[in-house]
């Protein structure tokens, strides 16, 4: 093997930069241009949208309604799924092994089933409020990814490291807090970001739950898209998308992401 | 005193009988050694006295503390783990304060006795680092002062030494064995390696299928052993069934299979009931001409350094004999085996053992 690339594939994987580019640059610098309209190349350039994102009562109530539910759904994933996580490996040899496939299945049914299914079982039918479905259904949807990611944490975390505490007159619930969580750490803080974006970024699932008078950020997306066609919506995106980028820079900062292939 | 008493401890993993009636008795300062193969149980038994299993019957009494239900964190003891156990996100000097910490001593007295083993076991230049900076030998050092901050009323090591290699190994089946004579620490000690648990022991016991085949001085063990397991495990890779056809005084002639005969006398060997097998290690089967002894063929000869071993076909089965280095003989010669008197046991015959 020579050191030299050869120039079509030089030029096939530029290519395929672009094609991964292109929606982001486009979606930029639509965000950017100051006519009423969305195009591309931007026509001349404004923060203007961003503004206008602020100034719009819609947009700024259903943003904090998104994070409120983001953050809570996100602890009640963490609350079940780090006892889930521990349980699971802890006793990986007692326990069956579809157990821990029982965990993931929320994945696996399509994200408009579950919301539908959450609409006539607990909205409609036990009357809950919508915030409340909405952080039910959120917490459905996070809970594999947090247990999924702990898990990937647990597996390579040593048991006998905390029965050694145990043996050095730490009990056990102490101990699980002092010895095993500090060293699943970076597990339980991906867990956290992870949760986090998959419920801001949802919309199967709030389609179903949001209603009149409460909705999501993405469900405002939506629902502003179908009215008007100005560029808001792209400001909106790049919102969202500094969001989740700045998110993953941190967590690679921190922990790599190499886990979540794990 | 400190003396550990097991009585009647069976344990189960499910369905699976792990431990079957186990009794065992440990003086106080004295240090025994769990010595078998994986899954006879030895490790079974430290878990059960540790305290992170629990027995389906029988007792653990430590001292005057009958532990069968304290809680693991309870117990006092100290654990040296295979592969150290050591909490990572932990300095050297916090994993070994770790145990005086849950003991309510306070930072001021803690310290001291941190130092003072941390110098004991030579790692007082490496107080500060992490143990992922630390190489296995290290590691194994920090483990072992760890466990013996506590002032443990019990000891037990868990293969501590098998992620080792075979210098520092031997480096540190020395050193634990100081120390817990300085301290006088009553010691369980399991291991899969004979030398390792004959070297450094009072006593060691021999399982099998989670019971103890034999529980004794090492010495004893290697050369008395009590029934054909242990005498396989201790290296008597001879073991023929012979059955006695005439007694004249103290000398015993007897039969084995293929009609080999063989005269033994008494007053070497012991008593030998009717029915026995004859025990040797190879150098214990000699090769010799001659009229008497197992007629054999000679196959692979190997070179131990003190002889030569002979694989020998017999028509009592497949044998291991040696000859002097002085005469080496070649693969199909026919010669007789005779076993020498003081390097042979008489054991029961297997189905009674």
């Amino acid at each position: 093997m020579t050191g030299r690339l050869h120039p079509a594939l030089i030029a096939f994987a530029v290519l395929i930069y672009l094609f991964l580019m292109g929606p982001l640059v486009i979606v930029i610098g639509a965000a950017l241009s100051d006519t009423g309209y969305l195009t591309f190349p931007p026509q001349g350039l404004t923060m203007h949208w961003f503004e206008r994102i602020f100034e719009m009562s819609a947009f700024r109530r259903t943003m904090v309604t998104s994070f409120q539910v983001a953050a809570i759904s996100t602890g009640c994933a963490l609350v079940i799924g780090i006892p889930a996580a521990y349980a699971l490996n802890r006793y990986r040899v007692q326990l069956p092994g579809w157990l821990s496939t029982l965990f993931v299945l929320p994945v696996l049914i399509p994200e408009i089933v579950l919301g539908f299914s959450l609409l006539r079982s607990i909205q409609v039918g036990a009357g809950l409020p919508v915030v409340s479905t909405l952080i039910i259904g959120h917490t459905l949807l996070v809970l594999p990814y947090a247990v999924r990611v702990i898990s990937a944490s647990l597996a390579s975390f040593d048991f006998s490291i905390e029965e050694a505490a145990i043996s050095l007159g730490s009990p056990p619930v102490k101990t699980f807090f002092t010895i095993v969580l500090p060293n699943v750490k970076a597990g339980v803080i991906a867990a956290i970001f992870l949760a986090f974006i998959t419920s801001i970024n949802d919309v199967s699932v709030a389609l179903f739950l949001t209603g009149p008078g409460i909705s999501t950020l993405p469900i405002q997306i939506l629902a502003h898209v179908e009215q008007f066609f100005d560029p808001v919506i792209a400001s909106v995106s790049v919102l969202l998308m500094v969001l989740t980028v700045i998110v993953m820079a941190v967590v690679e900062r921190t922990l790599g992401l190499t886990f979540l292939t794990k | 005193m400190t003396t550990l008493t097991l009585r009647n401890l069976t344990a189960h993993y499910g369905a699976t009988k792990v431990l079957d009636d186990l009794s065992l008795d440990v003086g106080s300062g004295e240090l025994v050694a769990l010595l078998g193969a994986s899954g006879c149980g030895k490790t079974t038994t430290l878990r059960l006295v540790a305290g992170f299993l629990r027995p389906t019957t029988g007792t653990i009494q430590l001292g005057n503390t009958d532990l069968t239900r304290l809680p693991a964190h309870k117990r006092n003891i100290g654990l040296v783990f295979q592969n150290y156990a050591l909490f990572p996100h932990l300095t050297v000097r916090d994993n070994v304060a770790f145990g005086l910490k849950q003991r309510g001593l306070g930072k001021a007295r803690r310290g001291p006795r941190v130092d003072e083993i941390l110098d004991r076991v030579g790692l007082s230049a490496l107080a500060g680092r992490l143990p992922g900076a630390l190489s296995g030998g290290q590691r194994q050092r920090v483990a072992l002062a760890r466990a013996l901050v506590i002032e443990p009323t019990l000891l037990m090591f868990d293969e501590p030494l098998s992620n080792l290699d075979a210098k520092l190994r031997i480096e540190m089946r020395v050193e634990i064995r100081e120390l817990q004579r300085a301290n006088r620490t009553t010691a369980i000690f399991v291991t899969h390696d004979q030398e390792e648990a004959f070297s450094i022991s009072d006593r060691v016991a021999i399982m099998e299928a989670g019971r103890i085949r034999q529980f004794d001085r090492p010495e004893t063990l290697y050369s008395r052993p009590a029934n054909a397991f242990v005498a396989r495990f201790v290296g008597f890779e001879n073991l023929i069934p012979l059955t006695v056809t005439a007694r004249d005084a103290s000398r015993v002639t007897a039969e084995g299979e293929g009609g080999i005969v063989m005269t033994l006398s008494e007053d070497g060997l012991g008593p030998i009931p009717d029915r026995f097998i004859l025990a040797t290690r190879p150098d214990g089967l000699r090769v010799s001409h001659g009229d008497h002894g197992i007629p054999a063929r000679l196959g692979l000869r190997t070179y131990v350094g003190r002889a030569y071993h002979y694989q020998a076909e017999t028509p009592a089965g497949h044998l291991v004999a040696s000859g002097p280095l002085g005469q080496p003989r070649g693969a199909g010669e026919t010669v007789r085996l005779t076993p020498e008197p003081e390097q042979c046991s008489i054991l029961a015959p297997e189905d009674a053992s």
